[in-house]
């Protein structure tokens, strides 16, 4: 581990700035939203003092579509929203995966559906994030849970898109996005930029094999690319009625993100080998951990990573453990795939805790929960 | 530079069908950005969907084929992302005017450097010919078999209107001005638009009288009113009625300093 480089007390928003632009973000393109907006203002603020682009487009449609297309300029780009603006971002979405487009979307998740609760938090766009484009494809979707984390997986975001060349996401919610804390920037960073067509030097994008991720052809430098979102080769033909040409770029798509799993997910284990084991991500996690760290019959397993999904660890915890619980800010998105690997894997009892109209469950409701269920 | 420099001689022939006016606004563009020496690899080129958003895929450079309806915001991140390149888009009638028009007009409001070119064939031509928000009052269509009972957008009124640095308009008909006017838009620093009515002999001219695509060509021979450097504040005679007449010309020229050069990032570049 590094040193810090310096302190700062700041808003999760303020921190996952911060992040962006030491993980090498110059473009970024947004449209107000609460409770997100203050990325954007620290952006606005940041961003032509060092070089890069700030734009406030008409609408999310077109903020997403302008990162895109500065990503294809080179550069790393990045958009902020919330519900209702992530909802209009989809199509665009589904263009970047297809295009496999390095770009970084925030989502301060904020309570759903429609306008619904603009300044509180829920965990509502879990399974929009994967699905809310039409066709199959994957993404890589980081979950913070401290001021902390919005800076370093937004670093770590963004590295991995350029590293895969996919979309990537933050689901940071109200909660996260307004808490104030600490930040310990550290003095090194680790960056990762993307594999360039026609260069090789040993680096992190590099290593992985060009069948999986192909190079990178960036605009401007003779590579003569066609980039579209309608079925292609490798050779820039478009091919829409050749069915291995679609079967092939489509299962690859999926596949560089599945295979690479391992070097995707992260989380954080508390109280390994407890009979009961809570499970949970982002802000929904924080009153679990607190009895995680002080009940020796209640461990706490924190996904930092939502997708692709963290299988194994779910499977290891599960195969080890009388009774597990799912807590979410939803009525059941990432539950399902919990419970699904974790009944696979042998555990008897998958329970659900769901809060939903924007406070995260406390302990006492959690202990409540965890007595229901004879864990206590 | 030859015609096969600039296009993609080996994904010929084009998707494009017989009689279709794209062809000659491709000529007409390569003749013109031929004529200004552009450096081809420091120009990108981006489209929407539909059959004028293709012609991109054709030319021999860096090619973004977007969105339905979004070649201008992919266009503005482009060019703000790499203010070195210069960025030209192709798009429709239906992609710039019906689902994209919110980012054209913002795009002529908002001045960033690039060329947007639309080519308005008065119909939806890839999805089978209904109804656009530029088909003229009481024409027919797949979807308006009684008879459009809309009233058309006029295109160039609102590029005037909502700020583009260089607006003009022509048809298929007119090579010689039109092919200026793109040397005139690739030079000028901001937003500039040309709009070209062109013929869709399969899908409008079919049902409305003029299968033949030389019949549409004399349509618009004899429909054209030249009238040339509208200022902004008369912007409402800029005018396009096809059924009664299309008024073609060079509208608004003037040099509103461009977004990047105003953020300072130009110099970036």
């Amino acid at each position: 581990m590094s040193g810090t480089s310096q302190e700062l007390f700041v808003q999760g928003n303020e921190a996952c700035v911060e992040g962006a632009l030491a993980a090498g973000v110059r473009f970024f393109a947004g449209y107000p939203i609460t409770p997100s907006t203050e990325i954007a203002e620290g952006l606005s603020s940041r961003l032509p003092k060092m070089g890069g682009s700030f734009l406030q487009m008409e609408d999310e449609i077109a903020c997403i579509s302008a990162i895109i297309g500065a990503s294809w300029g080179g550069v790393k780009s990045m958009t902020a929203t919330s519900g209702p603006g992530f909802s209009l971002m989809q199509e665009a979405i589904g263009y970047a995966a297809m295009t496999e487009t390095p770009i970084l979307v925030v989502n301060v998740m904020r309570g759903g559906p429609s306008t619904g609760q603009p300044t509180r938090a829920s965990q509502g766009d879990v399974m929009q994030t994967k699905w809310g484009s039409h066709g199959d494809y994957q993404v890589i979707a980081l979950a913070p849970a401290s001021v902390q984390e919005m800076f370093d997986l937004t670093v770590d975001a963004i590295n991995y898109s350029e590293k895969y060349r996919v979309p990537s996401f933050i689901l940071s919610d109200a909660e996260i996005g307004h808490m104030r804390g600490l930040l310990s920037v550290p003095e090194k960073i680790h960056v990762v930029d993307r594999k360039e067509k026609g260069i090789r030097r040993h680096d992190e994008a590099y290593d992985v094999p060009d069948e999986m991720v192909r190079p990178f052809p960036t605009f401007g430098k003779n590579n003569k690319a066609v980039i579209t979102g309608m079925t292609h080769t490798d050779d820039y033909r478009i091919e829409p009625e050749d069915a291995k040409v679609h079967s092939d770029l489509v299962r690859r798509l999926s596949e560089k993100v599945l295979r690479n799993r391992k070097d995707i997910n992260r989380w954080e284990l508390i109280g390994e080998g407890s009979p009961t084991m809570v499970v949970s991500y982002g802000s929904a996690s924080l009153g679990a951990k607190e009895i995680a760290a002080t009940d020796p019959k209640v461990g706490l397993l924190r996904l930092k990573s939502v997708w692709p999904f963290p299988e194994e660890p779910v499977a290891e915890v599960a195969s080890k453990c009388d009774r597990m619980l799912v807590c979410e800010m939803n009525l059941g998105e990432l539950y399902w795939e919990i419970r699904r690997v974790a009944i696979e894997a042998g555990c008897k009892k998958v329970e659900f805790l769901s809060k939903i109209g924007g406070d995260p469950p406390t302990p006492s409701e959690i202990r409540h929960k965890l007595r229901g269920m004879g864990a206590l | 530079m030859e015609l096969f420099e600039f296009y993609r001689e080996d994904r010929m022939p084009t998707v494009f069908c017989p009689g279709c006016g794209n062809g000659t606004v491709m000529n007409c563009f390569f003749r013109a950005f031929n004529e200004l020496n552009l450096p081809l690899e420091k120009t990108s080129f981006v489209g929407g969907i539909g059959c004028s958003s293709r012609i991109p895929l054709y030319i021999n450079s860096d090619v973004l084929h977007t969105t339905h309806g979004r070649a201008i915001a992919f266009a503005t991140g482009l060019k703000l992302g790499r203010p070195d390149l210069k960025v030209v888009v192709f798009t429709g009638d239906g992609d710039l005017g019906a689902i994209g028009g919110n980012h054209f007009i913002n795009g002529c409001r908002r001045n960033v450097d690039m060329t947007v070119i639309c080519i308005n064939n008065n119909i939806y031509g890839m999805t089978g010919g209904q109804a656009s928000i530029t088909t003229p009052h009481d024409f027919l269509s797949t979807t308006t078999p009684y008879g459009n009972k809309e009233y058309p957008f006029d295109l160039s009124e609102i590029a005037v209107a909502a700020g583009a640095n260089y607006v003009a308009r022509w048809t298929t008909r007119h090579v010689h001005e039109l092919t200026k006017s793109f040397k005139a838009a690739l030079q000028k620093k901001g937003f500039s638009f040309v709009e070209v009515v062109s013929q869709c002999p399969t899908n409008f001219g079919r049902r409305n009288k003029m299968a033949d695509p030389t019949q549409m060509l004399e349509w618009f021979k004899e429909m054209s009113v030249r009238r040339d450097k509208v200022k902004a504040e008369a912007a409402d005679h800029v005018d396009l009625n096809i059924a009664g007449q299309i008024t073609i010309g060079e509208f608004v020229e003037r040099n509103r300093e461009c977004y990047e050069e105003q953020m300072g990032v130009a110099k970036h570049g």
